[in-house]
């Protein structure tokens, strides 16, 4: 259990195009442990698909350009790796699920075809081995009488049924490592709770270890035992999920967990957090929170904040830290 | 698909009466008279009064053609008046020809099109995209007529490697294939330019797509992963376009044809209609109409090979 896996070491993601040069990921880092789930979360543009892609160096550079930082993956570091060997490793070794299971997977051939394909790149399989091999992956993820549906084309299939073939094509080479990209954002509420089981329940018993990306708290809530919270490049705060859902320290965190809505409490207005993400190519010397933080004060604005831990596996980047929860944001705000 | 293939079928029935008519309008509407073409210049008016009569060109033009559809129906295309031998004939030594020239055309225009399409997107801005680009607009832009005479300037008088005039015998002799070269040349040249640009930009749009991020992300070589989920997906709007410019190219046979002499189908229907040989005429509409239908017939049958979204539908 103790072994990561997975470990991102201040990685720095840029982009470069019509002369802005953005720096989209700042240094970002964390551990994913063997059978483990990790949540990376944040809102939309905080980098965390682009350190997915970053990590299945699935980039296109240019524009997007690595420009410091370890990706450790079994002793080998991604970054350094040459293109065969790691093609070696995208689809066998490391899986990956995308957003949008609508679009993911290609019209023109049948969902056992992308499978097997996949089978054959990395195990080998042919023929009828490769078939029953991709019915059986099919069963795995539960989609309803596989051996008819290995033949089908994505567009007989709805969404939620796309997403299982898409696992079942991110897992058919029993990779170690899982990265799933928002994979229930697209989806209807009552499949993405069927979706979320599946994807824990396929963690317990293949023991693969997730990185679970996602924008949505309560996903994190119902399939993580650590998480990571991203805001506009940079980690924020990061630990093990009971301790962040229990004392969550970072401002922007405590903000994030107010307005997640709630069915106990009835108020007017959905709780949201003033202000908004500074645009990437915007130089902030401070923490980038900063501007929408009801705590800052010079020092926040002028210098950066560093990880520091405050309870065991617990860490964060803020000065302010640690903070009495929501009553003290609340009385700045 | 059998069903699919009859309904094709059925439907193309109204188009090929549709086309026969206007044909039919149209050669009424040229000037020329074939009732003096039958008599003869030098013969008087009251003979060709009488074979006008004879010919039933006196009756208005829809009882004409009912007439004609009637023939038509039993089989009988009518005789040219030039020549005396049927029209059935006639076409039948002409199509041989003609179908080896399309042939001829697209065997290498069409791959070699669709590779420089692939290869230009693939290395898109790069030089080579540009040249790929150039030659096409030049293929597109330049006229069918010129790029005969520059070939057969080039090819057969300047380097004389190639006859150009006539046909040598069938495609698969020697001389056969020396004689078609240049015509072939020619008639592929202006196929390439509009294949090849929508090639690169069909390829262009689909390497964009989430479905080929998934084949990166299975560890595919960027070779499969061009040919195997970006070119096979292009593939279906450049099926469509090669459907349409055989129409084209069925027109840029008449100007081909005509410039080598080669004795074919369009250069029939030139001939007929400069000598106002009304029956030949009819036939040669007749002959291009079907090759376009059944051109269309066998992309939508393709069409639904290479996409089995359109099958359910």
């Amino acid at each position: 259990m103790a072994e990561p896996v997975l470990s991102l070491r201040g990685l720095d993601i840029r982009f470069n195009s019509d002369g802005h040069r953005s720096r989209v990921v700042n240094g970002i880092g964390f551990d994913l442990m063997a059978g483990q789930t990790l949540g990376l979360v944040g809102e939309s543009g905080c980098g965390k698909s682009v350190t997915s892609l970053a990590i299945m160096r699935l980039l296109a550079s240019p524009p997007a350009e690595i420009a410091a930082g370890e990706v450790i993956f079994e002793k080998r570091d991604l970054l350094k790796l040459s293109e065969r060997d790691m093609r070696e490793l995208r689809g066998g070794r490391i899986g990956m699920i995308f957003q949008e299971p609508m679009t993911s997977l290609n019209p023109v051939y049948t969902c056992g075809a992308q499978i097997i394909e996949s089978l054959q790149r990395h195990s080998g399989l042919t023929g009828r081995p490769a078939r029953e091999r991709a019915i059986e992956l099919l069963e795995l993820v539960r989609l309803p009488s596989p051996e008819k549906r290995v033949d089908d084309y994505p567009h007989q299939l709805s969404g939620g049924q796309r997403q299982r073939v898409m696992i079942a094509l991110a897992l058919a080479n029993d990779p170690a490592v899982l990265i799933a990209d928002e994979p229930t954002t697209a989806l209807d509420v009552t499949i993405q709770s069927q979706i979320l089981d599946l994807l824990r329940d396929l963690q317990e018993r293949t023991g693969t270890a997730v990185l679970m990306i996602t924008h949505d708290l309560g996903v994190v809530a119902e399939t993580c035992q650590a998480v990571v919270i991203m805001y506009a490049g940079t980690v924020v705060e990061r630990g093990r999920v009971e301790s962040i859902f229990g004392d969550p320290q970072h401002p922007y965190t405590i903000g994030l967990m107010a307005a997640v809505p709630r069915m106990d409490t009835r108020r007017g207005r959905l709780a949201a957090i003033p202000g908004s993400v500074p645009p990437p190519w915007a130089q902030v010397p401070g923490c980038r929170f900063a501007a929408r933080c009801p705590l800052a004060d010079d020092r926040c604005r002028s210098e950066p904040p560093g990880l520091r831990e405050i309870a065991p596996g617990h860490e964060i980047a803020c000065w302010k830290a640690p903070i009495e929860g929501m009553s003290e944001m609340e009385t700045h705000s | 698909m059998i069903e699919t293939i009859l309904n094709r079928i059925l439907v193309s029935i109204p188009v090929l009466f549709g086309v026969l008519f206007l044909g039919f309008a149209l050669v009424q509407l040229a000037p020329g008279d074939p009732a003096r073409v039958q008599a003869g210049p030098t013969a008087p008016p009251e003979v060709v009064e009488q074979i006008r009569q004879e010919m039933g060109l006196d009756q208005p033009v829809i009882v004409q053609f009912g007439k004609y559809m009637e023939r038509l129906a039993h089989g009988d295309l009518g005789r040219s008046l030039i020549s005396n031998k049927s029209v059935t004939s006639e076409l039948g030594a002409a199509i041989v020809p003609t179908i080896e020239l399309m042939f001829a055309s697209l065997i290498w225009a069409i791959p070699l099109g669709i590779a420089m399409g692939t290869l230009a997107a693939v290395w898109r801005g790069s030089l080579f995209d540009r040249l790929i680009m150039a030659i096409s607009v030049a293929g597109v832009s330049l006229p069918i007529f010129f790029i005969c005479l520059m070939l057969i300037q080039l090819l057969g008088v300047k380097f004389p490697i190639f006859p150009f005039i006539g046909r040598g015998g069938p495609l698969w002799t020697l001389e056969g294939l020396r004689h078609i070269a240049l015509p072939a040349l020619s008639l592929g040249m202006i196929f390439i330019g509009p294949v090849s640009r929508m090639t690169r930009s069909s390829v262009l749009e689909v390497l964009r797509l989430d479905h080929v991020r998934t084949a990166r992300a299975k560890g595919l070589t960027e070779r499969q992963v061009i040919l195997r989920h970006g070119l096979r997906n292009a593939l279906i709007p450049v099926v469509t376009l090669v459907g349409l410019q055989i129409g084209y190219l069925l027109g840029g046979a008449v100007v081909t044809e005509t410039i080598f002499s080669y004795p074919g189908i369009g250069r029939l229907a030139v001939g007929a209609i400069l000598s106002s040989d009304f029956p030949l005429t009819q036939g040669t509409i007749l002959v291009l109409a079907l090759g376009f239908i059944l051109v269309n017939l066998i992309v939508d049958i393709l069409y639904a090979q290479l996409d089995p979204r359109v099958q359910k539908k």
